[in-house]
C-alpha cells in the first residue's frame, strides 16, 4: 500500500467535517446540533496536528490544544443555554424555538 | 532519546482508525436516540485520538481523551438525561429545512473535492518522524516559557484559563432557578 501521507489524514478531516456540517444543518434535536459541532471542532484539530507533523514543528498541536480548551468552555456555555431554554418551553426541537420571529 | 523505530502496520491502523472516526461521525448524525449519539461521538473522539498518536502527538492525544471524550462527552450525557429527549426521539429527526441544509453541504462537499484534487501535489509523500519522547517537554517550553521567560503562547494559556472560568460563572449563572 502507499504510505500514509499528510493528505490522508486531511481527506479524513475532511470527511468529518463535512459530515458535521450536515449534522449542525439538519438535525432537529439541538443536542445533537451542539454534537455535530464539537464533529468540526474535531476535525479542524485532526487538520491542524497533521500540518504540524507535515512541517515538524509544534504550534499546530499547540493551536488544537487550545482549540480543545474553548471547545470544552463552549460546551459548557451552550449546553448552560439549552438547559435554561428547556426550562422555559419544554422543547428540544430547533423548529420549535422561534420566540423572536415577528 | 527513540531510536529510528519503523512503525509497524501503519497502513492498517490508519485505515481502521479512520473508518472508525468516519463511522462514527454518521451514526452522529442520524441517529434518533440522543444518547446514542453522544455514544458514537465518544467512539469518534477516541478514534480521532488513536490518530493523533499516529501522527506523534502523544499530548494532545492524551488531552483530547481526558478532555473530549472524558469531559465534555460526560457533560453533554448529563444534560442529555436532564432534558428528557426520550419524547425527542419519537418526533422527526431532520429539521425543516433540511433540504437546504444539504445543498449546502453538498456545495462544500464539492468544493473541499475540488481543492483536494488540485493540490493533492502540493503535499509531500513522506511524513517526518518527530521524535516522541521529548514532545510533551517541548510543548511545556512553548506554553510555559523556559528560565525565566515567557513563551511564545504563555499569554495565550493565561487568557485560556480566563476563559473557561468566565466560561464556568456563566453555565452556572445561566442554569440557576432564580438569578
Amino acid at each position: 500500500m502507499s504510505p500514509i501521507t499528510t493528505f490522508h489524514y486531511l481527506v479524513v478531516a475532511a470527511a468529518l467535517f463535512v459530515l458535521g456540517v450536515i449534522g449542525v444543518l439538519t438535525r432537529r434535536n439541538l443536542v445533537i446540533v451542539l454534537m455535530s459541532l464539537e464533529l468540526i471542532l474535531n476535525a479542524v484539530n485532526l487538520n491542524l496536528v497533521a500540518f504540524s507533523r507535515m512541517w515538524g514543528n509544534l504550534h499546530g498541536q499547540i493551536f488544537a490544544i487550545f482549540i480543545t480548551v474553548t471547545a470544552a468552555a463552549e460546551a459548557a456555555v451552550g449546553l448552560g443555554i439549552l438547559i435554561a431554554f428547556f426550562r422555559n418551553k419544554e422543547t428540544m426541537n430547533a423548529d420549535e424555538i422561534d420566540l423572536l420571529k415577528w | 532519546m527513540t531510536t529510528g523505530m519503523t512503525p509497524v502496520a501503519t497502513p492498517f491502523f490508519f485505515y481502521m482508525l479512520s473508518g472508525l472516526a468516519i463511522g462514527g461521525g454518521l451514526l452522529v448524525i442520524t441517529r434518533r436516540n440522543a444518547v446514542h449519539s453522544a455514544l458514537a461521538l465518544i467512539v469518534t473522539l477516541l478514534a480521532v485520538a488513536g490518530l493523533y498518536l499516529m501522527l506523534y502527538a502523544p499530548f494532545v492525544a492524551a488531552v483530547q481523551i481526558m478532555l473530549y471524550a472524558g469531559g465534555i462527552m460526560l457533560l453533554f450525557l448529563f444534560v442529555i438525561m436532564q432534558v428528557h429527549t426520550e419524547r425527542a426521539s419519537r418526533d422527526r429527526r431532520f429539521n425543516r429545512m433540511w433540504p437546504l441544509g444539504l445543498a449546502a453541504s453538498s456545495g462544500l462537499l464539492a468544493l473541499l473535492v475540488s481543492a483536494f484534487a488540485k493540490g493533492r501535489a502540493l503535499f509531500p509523500d513522506r511524513m517526518l518522524r518527530l521524535p516522541e519522547s521529548s514532545n510533551t517537554q517541548q510543548i511545556a517550553t512553548l506554553l510555559y516559557g523556559e528560565a525565566g521567560k515567557m513563551g511564545p503562547y504563555t499569554f495565550a494559556f493565561e487568557i485560556a484559563s480566563l476563559l473557561l472560568l468566565a466560561a464556568i460563572i456563566g453555565a452556572v449563572i445561566m442554569t440557576r432557578r432564580k438569578i
